[in-house]
């Protein structure tokens, strides 16, 4: 089976996209409204804790990281998709990619500018956060260059930065097809400067493969360098549990796995919500189901890895906070994260359910869930069995405001999102018109070849 | 740190060991507490209470964990305590301990500072700055003693001190506002006041000089603190005497096989912090 129907002809590929960019149907403001309330609660959680005081978190001296360092990583990990699809595949001649990967794109700028909003709400004093960034300034202070945080703020600028850039040198020609077909208003306004003059000509389109190429390239490295580091906040500590070598491959390995079920999810939304039945077809889905299943098992052995390499390490502490999380009262998180994560995966070994769109998409928010108890029982369970024996009998369980602002998140992400889909083209015109061309060529071939 | 530090002399910016050529000279504060001593009358966690401007927070949020005693007492029993045929409460070897920031030489809370509010001192202290925390609390995600304490409250203006009580604030002792980590400071004001005092009659601080508020208040003397330089103090001799030296990991005492006579060891040392407290163990009668 074909990946997408080589019969459709470019003009279609255009209306067909670009209508998605305008009326929105009625599902659009329900689902638009809906992440707009859940966004308020956790505006309303973030301003009632500015207010009054971390505390109204429920965090307490030993255990003073949460849901929010928790959930922060989540997001990071969300963002390594879009890297995946657009940057690594993209070198990879991977062509399949083509229809689905201006999305995951916008998913990996979105949950960036996501997890960056956890920093922030974490954080005891917001109102001096720019403490913490590099730059010259008249107090005559830097950061602390030896603080994996601050190697965190650093690397999440740059991907940040560069992600955004990526998504729209990208998008480029693609703007200059709606500036072409798109009555006057805001949005030709809109799209005619963003387009920069894109006017088609082989020497544009030289440079833009070439300046395309070259962004993805430098983006490879970064996107696995940014959840390295995040993994160094927590193995450059000296904690039981954190202080784990195979940390930074774990948490990568996480990143994607969660990232491509991310993937899965919005690709089943797209397709209802704007009708894109024709270009995100089966056969891409179930090549990302494919993936998924992939990256989930190496998930699982570094997984093993860790509770092996602790297991066998003779460390009593780190050994005892591998035993707190599978009997203590973490347990039923830890172990749903691997009921999630490594054995609802295996559904998607089946060729039955790999193009099956209601169960794929219960799967790919079950490995969600997942990957965020993975988070959870990562930073968690150290606090309450560390070093200290004072620690031992101090329990803690978020506050409904930890829980107000996880929620938010999703919440801010989906806005921002849908309204990213109505403004932007979420699929990539000009590829797919590619994908249609280059199979029409390879028809051609093989006729000619079949006649001689 | 300023770019000169960063460009310049980034290596020597912090003492990564305890090591160097010259360790704190003239000063090297240290404490060293005996066990055997020690009633658990919490006398010193008031007296730390009243000293350094630390809000009660109330039955509330301590059942919460969000207590801020910069000194704490720990309660420990025998391990048998709950078997079958197991001591009665007199006799279950109740233990206290008196747990402070330990004032590492090699602290695990400093280098993970986004912002390097909290520092090493040329005298040997692990100091905090309030102005410049931003509360990411990285540092007590780090300490292996989980001795520092953060504001999870406005309690100025949470009527920590309600009314005349605010009259009662040490005019030393900065009050700490929401947001910032804190943590004992082995009474910085004193001993600052103390250094200052003995500069302007161009001498050195004579042992005895300072005594932290916890030391002054402790009714059975359990709690000595002084500068382990100077060779005179109480506190460099009792070191002296059990073998205990700053920058080793691992102690005389733990070497000699089939126990010891010595008494003295810091906590978690294996982990190389190199403490600043040392801990005299209890001398007990009873099984364990």
């Amino acid at each position: 089976m074909k990946d997408i129907n080589e019969d459709i002809a470019w003009a279609k590929i255009n209306q067909d996209v670009l209508k998605s960019l305008e009326n929105p149907r009625k599902l659009y403001w329900v689902i638009v409204l809906s992440a707009l309330a859940v966004f308020s609660v956790g505006v309303g959680c973030e301003v009632y804790q500015y207010n009054v005081g971390m505390g109204v978190a429920n965090l307490n001296n030993p255990h003073v990281w949460g849901l929010y360092i928790a959930t922060f990583i989540f997001w990071i990990g969300m963002s390594h998709s879009g890297t995946l699809l657009s940057a690594i595949l993209h070198l990879m001649h991977a062509d399949w990619r083509k229809p689905i990967y201006r999305f995951a794109e916008a998913m990996t700028t979105f949950s960036l500018m996501t997890a960056g909003l956890f920093v922030m709400v974490h954080i005891g004093r917001l109102w001096q956060f720019y403490y913490s960034l590099p730059y010259p300034n008249e107090r005559g202070l830097w950061p602390n260059f030896q603080s994996p945080l601050l190697w965190d703020a650093m690397a999440i600028f740059t991907y940040l930065s560069s992600s955004i850039l990526f998504l729209y040198v990208g998008m480029i020609p693609d703007l200059a097809i709606a500036r072409d077909n798109i009555h006057e208003g805001w949005r030709k306004k809109l799209y005619s400067a963003l387009a920069l003059g894109w006017e088609g000509t082989d020497r544009q389109w030289r440079n833009f493969r070439v300046t395309y190429l070259t962004i993805a390239c430098f983006l490879i490295p970064l996107a696995v360098s940014v959840h390295s580091i995040v993994a160094s906040d927590f193995a450059m500590s000296q904690q039981p549990g954190w202080h784990v070598t195979s940390f930074p491959p774990y948490f990568v390995a996480g990143a994607l796995y969660s990232g491509c079920a991310a993937i899965i999810t919005l690709f089943i939304i797209l397709r209802y919500v704007f009708r894109f039945e024709e270009y995100m077809t089966l056969p891409i889905l179930k090549k990302t189901v494919r993936l998924t299943f992939a990256i989930s098992m190496v998930w699982t052995y570094l997984n093993a890895v860790e509770f092996a390499s602790v297991w066998y390490s003779h460390d009593e502490a780190s050994k005892a906070v591998l035993i707190q999380k599978a009997t203590g009262p973490y347990a039923p998180f830890w172990w749903g994260m691997i009921f999630c994560g490594s054995v609802v995966p295996l559904v998607l070994a089946i060729k039955r359910f790999q193009t099956s769109i209601p169960v794929l998409f219960v799967v790919s928010l079950l490995l969600n869930l997942g990957m965020w108890l993975e988070r959870w029982m990562i930073v968690a369970p150290t606090f309450s069995h560390g070093y200290y024996p004072w620690t031992w009998d101090h329990d803690q369980w978020p506050s409904l405001v930890q829980w107000g602002m996880v929620l938010g998140s999703f919440g801010w992400f989906t806005l921002l999102f849908m309204i990213f889909c109505k403004v932007f083209p979420s699929v990539s015109m000009y590829e797919v018109k590619e994908m249609v061309y280059h199979r029409k060529l390879h028809s051609k071939k093989s006729e000619s070849q079949g006649a001689h | 740190m300023s770019v000169t530090n960063l460009l310049e002399n980034w290596s020597q910016f912090r003492h990564f060991h305890p090591v160097d050529d010259k360790p704190h000279d003239p000063y090297k504060w240290a404490m060293s507490i005996d066990l055997d001593a020690c009633t658990g009358c919490n006398a010193c966690s008031v007296a730390c209470y009243a000293e350094n401007n630390i809000p009660v927070v109330g039955k509330e949020r301590f059942s919460h964990g969000q207590q801020m005693h910069w000194i704490r007492i720990e309660r420990y029993w025998d391990e048998d305590q709950n078997a079958v045929g197991g001591r009665d409460f007199p006799d279950q070897g109740a233990q206290f301990l008196p747990m402070m920031c330990q004032q590492c030489e090699a602290a695990p809370c400093e280098t993970v500072c986004p912002v390097a509010a909290t520092n090493h001192t040329s005298d040997g202290l692990n100091s905090q700055v309030y102005n410049r925390c931003i509360g990411s609390r990285y540092c007590s995600a780090n300490c292996p003693f989980k001795v520092r304490y953060f504001n999870w409250y406005d309690y100025p203006s949470d009527d920590a001190w309600p009314a005349e009580m605010s009259q009662q604030l040490n005019p030393d002792v900065t009050v700490r506002g929401k947001g910032v980590m804190e943590k004992c400071t082995f009474c910085i004001q004193r001993v600052n006041e103390a250094k200052v005092k003995a500069k302007s009659e161009g001498r050195l601080v004579r042992d005895g000089e300072i005594q932290t508020a916890c030391q002054q208040v402790c009714p059975t003397s359990a709690i000595s603190f002084g500068n382990l330089v100077d060779t005179e103090s109480r506190v460099h001799k009792q070191w002296e005497a059990q073998k205990v030296e700053l920058d080793k990991d691992k102690q005389e005492k733990d070497e000699q096989e089939g126990g010891s006579k010595l008494r003295g060891y810091r906590i978690l040392e294996e982990l190389r912090p190199y403490p600043s407290v040392m801990y005299l163990e209890r001398v007990r009668e009873s099984a364990v």
